[in-house]
């Protein structure tokens, strides 16, 4: 229920995006192989997501298999995407 | 199905079982995970397209990717106003509460200015949606039919929010833990969801 947890800190939340953000624009300009540079950005992407699922959309604060339903699109996406790597290569 | 269901709703179950507040919330979840796919397939599609390309144009260059960086900072900034908007509607404050809606939607209204301008610039330079002078067409068609798609749902979420922000004004809504505030959270599902968006967006079509 919604009074059952105390508010996440949500600037805190607001900080780390921020923070985030500005790490990942500087990835790109990393004299890095871009194989890493694409796996950093992913991953980066990736717990942004999951920080504005977790404590603005307040998931973590849900039923779990609330969150089962959210994350299908995400498990769909990546069968998508073994499906679709035949065609790449 | 018979008059009595038709005229008393409590008839159907009252509590949905993975959200107690209400039938609504779960509804907009759903949604939610079905917009995720489409999505999720846009992007997926882009990335096939892009694979499969041999002259596809560096986007962090072509597109410039400052401004939009300023469109994603924008919009963490207008989430953050929604869930202190929510909060103050629990919290039966009223002023902070309108406060705090109108200043997510005027967020929402700077983003799509902001595209709004982007796409003007780069229509400008050439990039069109069934061709550019860098490269492969589908970079035009793909970043055209992505971002335009996101700018929809913003379009949406601002006209939604707009709505809340009209019902929290009423003074005859009661705020606090009652239906003003389910919908109101309801509403922050999708914004926030928007805002999620954005941020695959960003990394996939700008950064990447």
């Amino acid at each position: 229920m919604a009074d059952a947890h105390a508010s996440p800190n949500y600037w805190m939340i607001w900080l780390y995006l921020f923070i985030l953000t500005v790490v990942e624009i500087s990835v790109i300009y990393m004299p890095i192989a871009k194989i890493i540079i694409a796996i950093l950005l992913v991953t980066l992407a990736c717990y942004k997501a999951f920080l504005v699922a977790m404590y603005f959309m307040h998931l973590k604060f849900e039923r779990r298999t609330l969150g089962i339903i959210a994350l299908t699109p995400f498990v769909l996406c990546v069968f998508l995407i073994l499906m679709l790597l035949p065609d790449i290569s | 199905m018979s008059e009595a269901a038709v005229m008393h709703p409590a008839v159907e179950p009252a509590e949905s079982p993975l959200t107690p507040e209400s039938w609504g919330k779960l509804g907009m979840w759903v949604f939610l995970a079905g917009d995720a796919m489409s999505f999720g397939c846009l992007l997926v599609g882009y990335g096939l397209l892009r694979s499969a390309s041999s002259n596809w144009p560096v986007p962090a260059t072509t597109l410039g990717i400052n401004l939009t960086a300023f469109m994603t900072f924008l919009l963490i900034c207008s989430s953050v106003t929604m869930v202190k908007g929510l909060e103050a509607v629990k919290h039966n404050d009223r002023g902070a509460a309108k406060m705090y809606l109108l200043l997510t939607a005027l967020g929402g209204l700077g983003f799509l200015g902001l595209q709004a301008y982007e796409w003007t610039n780069l229509i400008h330079e050439g990039l069109k949606i069934y061709g550019n002078p860098w490269g492969s067409s589908l970079f035009g068609t793909t970043f055209f039919v992505i971002t335009g798609f996101h700018g929809m749902h913003v379009t949406g979420g601002v006209i939604y929010l707009l709505v809340m922000l009209s019902i929290v004004s009423k003074p005859s809504t009661a705020l606090g833990l009652g239906w003003a505030y389910n919908v109101v959270e309801i509403s922050g599902l999708y914004w926030h969801f928007v805002d999620l968006i954005w941020i695959m967006v960003f990394t996939f079509v700008y950064l990447l």
